[in-house]
């Protein structure tokens, strides 16, 4: 970050006029802050508000990675976005709505998932990395390749009502590095232990908040002003409003940078999160093909995996089981007949029949393919889409 | 007696339930206390060698029990225990 020959014109002197005149910041920090370069991974719930207030700072260069595409569900969080752009490439509509905000600055767009065979290529052009994506597969590359590159992670992460913050591999003014995400946990949980967003929800205000201190760390890290949340983690409870920062420290048996470093390139982090790519088959049926089951009268029982909430807002019908009931409401579920199960998009049915056909040998479910998504898409469009 | 604090993410298993009063000890007795009330909780702070998950975060007070002495480390009288469990945001596993 050479930020000595960094010159400002009129506008924008004025326009970082309130952040110039404090004495603590100054013009010195304006020019790292132009200087610098970050690059942002997920334009989602956390990146809104980073990307926004980090554009009306002044951060000089800002690389957006995402390959979604906004949607209306997206709304009531994703800030950056609005109903003119539902449909649009995440990263298209933020940069057109970071580069309205502010013109003095350049918006690098990749429209593409961050994997390991690309994030050292995009990552290496960048001073900072803000990590606000939304799985533990990224989480775990996004740090390895930072550590791999000595380049800071500002971390944010959310679930339902609780967030948690800290800046991860920052090595101090006495070049001393800090914790990274592997010295805070090791491996991540199983799949299915922790619900998704997706099923489990998030307050949409919850990543406005936390996003917002992922910029204000990003801003500290790239000025030096203040002290920068390395070696503390913040966590953040919005049901009770309490918050607590806890001291972290490197943990010697860290594979990237402990002792005995057995990592020294990116791998495959699906298979290190346990994501199966092969588990067995189970049966699937389009929403096409219910739908000609249901106008067929054929004998079948249709059962709901969501949670009541979500039933509420939409429902083609089917017994409600959620998930978390589905092994002790089992003698429910019919032996004799057809049976489907649905959710939302197919996740947590498809759980579900593996669940049953394991521990009670069911063999006659059907998994609805894309969920009651799939059947608002290709059967009934006036329900409901959430 | 010592409080320990149940993230949001995990209340589900605790029918809501946000903290509970366990007996002074250590960590791994206030864990037992906890998972004993709520036995779902078990299998999302325990790995299967008994250990704290390494998936969960145990702290006592402001510090990181891996810092002092893991499970066995001393809950004095009045300390307040917080799990912080790894949490991603959306979902659990990357859209292919």
């Amino acid at each position: 970050m050479d930020h000595e020959n960094i010159q400002f014109s009129k506008q924008e002197l004025s326009r970082y006029n309130r952040h110039i005149i404090i004495p603590e910041f100054g013009l010195s920090a304006q020019r790292k802050l132009k200087a610098a370069k970050v690059l942002v991974i997920g334009s989602g719930g956390l990146g809104s508000p980073s990307l926004l207030y980090m554009a009306a700072a002044g951060v000089g260069t800002i690389g957006i990675v995402d390959y979604d595409v906004v949607e209306d569900s997206n709304l009531h969080r994703q800030i950056l976005f609005g109903i003119e752009v539902v449909g649009l490439p995440k990263v298209e509509a933020a940069m057109h709505r970071l580069q309205n905000l502010n013109p003095h600055i350049i918006i690098k767009i990749y429209n593409t998932k961050l994997t390991s065979q690309n994030a050292m290529s995009i990552m290496k052009e960048y001073d900072v990395v803000a990590d606000g994506t939304d799985n533990f597969s990224t989480r775990y590359l996004v740090n390895d390749a930072c550590v791999l590159l000595g380049k800071p992670n500002v971390y944010a992460s959310i679930f339902q009502f609780d967030g948690q913050v800290t800046v991860f591999n920052y090595c101090n003014a006495l070049g001393e590095r800090g914790p990274n995400y592997r010295d805070l946990f090791s491996s991540p949980p199983p799949p299915g232990l922790v619900p998704s967003c997706a099923e489990g929800g998030v307050l949409g205000v919850l990543p406005g908040i936390i996003g917002s201190m992922q910029a204000l760390e990003v801003i500290k890290v790239i000025t030096g002003v203040g002290e920068p949340l390395s070696g503390r983690l913040f966590a953040f409870d919005a049901l009770t409003f309490e918050s607590k920062t806890f001291n972290i420290k490197r943990n010697p048996d860290n594979p990237l940078n402990g002792k005995n470093p057995t990592i020294n390139e990116l791998g495959d982090y699906d298979q290190f999160c346990n994501i199966q790519t092969d588990e067995k088959a189970i049966k699937e049926i389009t929403a096409k093909e219910l739908y000609e089951w249901q106008t067929r009268g054929d004998d079948f029982q249709l059962i709901d995996v969501r949670n009541l909430s979500e039933y509420e807002i939409v429902n083609i019908g089917g017994l409600l089981i959620p998930l978390s009931s589905i092994s002790t409401r089992a003698m429910e579920i019919s032996r004799n007949k057809k049976v489907v199960i649905h959710c939302k998009s197919g996740g947590r049915s498809a759980r579900a029949i593996r669940e049953l056909e394991e521990k009670f040998g069911f063999q006659n479910l059907y998994n609805l393919k894309g969920g009651i998504l799939a059947y608002a898409d290709e059967v009934e469009p006036e329900l409901a889409r959430y | 007696m010592a409080t320990i604090i149940i993230p949001t993410p995990l209340r589900r298993f605790t029918n809501n339930v946000a903290r509970m009063n366990v007996g002074a000890g250590n960590v791994s007795d206030a864990v037992l206390e906890l998972t004993s009330s709520f036995p779902e909780l078990k299998k999302h702070l325990i790995d299967t060698n008994g250990k704290i998950a390494p998936f969960i975060n145990i702290f006592v007070d402001n510090s990181d029990i891996r810092s002092l002495d893991r499970e066995q480390t001393q809950v004095k009288e009045n300390a307040v225990i917080f799990i912080i469990p790894a949490i991603a945001g959306g979902i659990t596993s990357p859209k292919k």
